[in-house]
């Protein structure tokens, strides 16, 4: 026997909250790794949508992630991207089920991109890099930490699109509508920014953020 | 003289390094260069050196566009007037003009020589005059009535996310003022298309607007034509204003007595610029020559199959359309995000006026297809240079091991 005394990890050690606050900032999936760009700017045009999603990704990753990590000593290696596969689709019908039965609207807003949060990279990713060689607990958290840098960037981009895009925040006017210019009075000097209900500037918007985060946060700058 | 001189003299040491207002030496050294020629000199190796500089070239452009801006301006007035069937001399329209298009000058600069101050303070740069010719052709691709907010908005969007982030003056990949155009046509375009915005019809006396105005543009009227066939009797009146008795004859179109964005409609006093250019060596005369005879060759397709009437106009009526001639001379040849090799200029300017043509055409929803081809034209032109280089590398490879 060795001498050496094992000491259980608390649930919440410095190493455990990092998983959590890494991919906040300095790890963040979308705007560090890159990843999931494409549903970051297909259902940024609302925020609804966006929080909406945000949750759902939340939800398929942590079970996912949690599975995964449960029965990652059981998958044999030359298949595990299918059995990977297998969970995040089941997870996604169950999310795809849900909403269309408790959320309907929303729902129809997001169309296929619920579905196609089967192929974002980020969870496959998440599976592959940290579910197949840690514990359910790490995974877990791994999980939800990935989920909250993915959805913050979502949600900012959403806020700001809906704001200027449209004017409204979850639906509600929040620039008054007598600002707006009406042609027949000719009173009003505001306009909706029509560009940003369109997807290059959520990509540019994705890049404002990069841009900023990187200002504030030197070490993610590349040295050339 | 001398005495502007001692201002800037006395003044330096305010501004410099270890100055008490060193926040202001940007601002300073753009005024004093303005102001005065540089006594800049280089301190090693041989030099080519030549008496044009930045600003030499940017001045001769800005030279270049005065003939079309005071046609622009004559004609905002000229079509407000015409638009309330009023009598106007030449002195009311220009007057009328100006006070239009001042403010849109104004801001635009404001705007933009803001955003370049805050970036070169930051950086430590000296301004650059990069802005000085963008500053003058954001305005002139404006229609007369865009609130000035817009064009605000829209040049710092240009300067900040087409120019600044690439690195400044030089760096950048699209033209900065097509930038500008390109976002405020898809963020506003309730002021940016259709057949309110190009003439001003604001009149402080309440008077009436004549019986069967129309403040469409040309390739407004035509792209109404599309989907109607060739020969519709729907379309006859709308023809008939192509025809040499019509509003959009070839000669008003070729003069410029049309409506349109402000700088855009005089083909004849911008080709005059584009021949200034060209004769300072400023321009270009490959990439405005090739784009000539690419949209040349694209409108005579479509004329040879012509299955609508925008499809049938005359091919050199369809270039004196809309912002062809403008894009043509003033934003092809932007030295900065035009290509760089020779061949490559040829290639890139016909393209790109061969583009322009076929997206006004083929989607009547973007009359100013030009600005599109342009912009993708300007992101395709490292691409097109790169294989260039590398033809005339291989060429010159065999040519060696041949020898």
């Amino acid at each position: 026997m060795s001498t050496e005394v094992k000491t259980k990890e608390s649930l919440f050690s410095k190493k455990n909250q990092q998983l959590l606050k890494d991919p906040f900032d300095d790890n963040n999936p979308i705007t560090v790794q890159v990843l999931g760009i494409c549903s970051a700017l297909a259902i940024t045009v609302k925020l609804e949508p966006a929080i909406v999603m945000s949750l759902s990704v939340m939800f398929v990753l942590a079970a996912g992630n949690v599975i995964i990590s449960l029965i990652r000593n059981l998958i044999p290696n030359r298949i595990r991207i299918i059995v990977q596969l297998v969970v995040v689709a089941s997870l996604v019908i169950l999310v795809d089920q849900f909403l269309k039965a408790f959320a309907y609207d929303v729902s129809k807003q997001l169309s296929v991109f619920v579905g196609l949060i089967i192929t974002n990279c980020i969870i496959m990713g998440r599976f592959e890099a940290f579910a197949l060689g840690n514990g359910p607990w790490k995974a877990f958290l791994d999980g939800i930490g990935n989920s909250i840098g993915y959805g913050v960037i979502l949600i900012a981009v959403a806020f700001v699109r809906e704001l200027l895009g449209s004017g409204q925040l979850m639906g509600a006017q929040i620039i008054p509508l007598s600002w707006y210019i009406n042609p027949d009075t000719g009173t009003g000097f505001y306009a909706n920014n029509g560009f940003f209900l369109f997807p290059p500037m959520a990509l540019i918007v994705v890049g404002m953020i990069i841009w900023a985060q990187r200002a504030k946060n030197t070490k993610l700058i590349e040295e050339n | 003289m001398k005495f502007v001189q001692n201002i800037f003299d006395q003044t330096r040491p305010l501004v410099e390094k270890d100055g008490k207002r060193n926040i202001l030496y940007p601002l300073h050294n753009a005024i004093e260069t303005m102001a005065f020629v540089p006594d800049h000199t280089a301190h090693s190796g041989a030099h080519v050196r030549d008496a044009i500089d930045l600003k030499r070239t940017m001045i001769t452009v800005i030279f270049a566009m005065v003939p079309a801006l005071l046609f622009g301006m004559w004609n905002i007035g000229r079509l407000h007037y015409g638009a309330f069937g009023e009598e106007s001399t030449l002195l009311d329209n220009v007057i009328y003009g100006s006070f239009k298009m001042l403010p849109l000058i104004i801001v635009t600069y404001a705007a933009g020589l803001g955003v370049e101050i805050y970036f070169s303070w930051k950086r430590n740069h000296p301004v650059n005059e990069g802005f000085l010719v963008s500053g003058l052709l954001i305005p002139m691709i404006m229609p007369v009535d865009i609130p000035l907010w817009m064009v605000a908005v829209s040049t710092i969007f240009a300067v900040l996310i087409g120019k600044e982030v690439f690195g400044g003056t030089g760096m950048n990949l699209l033209n900065p003022a097509l930038t500008a155009r390109a976002f405020a046509f898809f963020a506003y375009p309730t002021w940016m298309s259709g057949d309110k915005v190009w003439i001003n019809t604001t009149s402080s006396e309440g008077a009436a607007l004549v019986d069967g105005y129309s403040g469409a543009t040309a390739l407004g009227d035509l792209a109404t034509t599309v989907g109607q066939g060739l020969g519709n009797p729907a379309t006859e009146t709308v023809i008939a204003q192509f025809g040499p008795e019509g509003t959009y004859s070839l000669m008003n179109a070729f003069l410029g007595l049309i409506p349109g964005s402000i700088g855009e409609t005089s083909a004849a006093l911008i080709l005059l610029g584009g021949l200034f250019l060209i004769f300072k060596g400023v321009g270009s005369w490959r990439i405005m020559l090739s784009f000539f005879i690419g949209g040349f060759v694209m409108a005579a397709i479509f004329n040879a199959f012509a299955v609508n009437e925008f499809m049938g106009l005359n091919p050199l009526h369809q270039l004196m359309l809309g912002g062809f001639m403008f894009g043509m001379v003033f934003m092809a040849t932007d030295p900065v995000s035009a290509s760089q090799t020779a061949t490559g200029k040829l290639i890139y300017g016909f393209l790109a006026g061969f583009f322009g043509i076929m997206i006004r055409v083929f989607n009547p929803a973007y009359p100013e297809g030009i600005m599109l081809s342009i912009l993708f034209m300007n992101v395709m032109a490292p691409l097109i240079d790169h294989y260039v280089v590398e033809a005339n590398v291989k060429r010159r490879t065999k040519r060696l091991a041949n020898a």
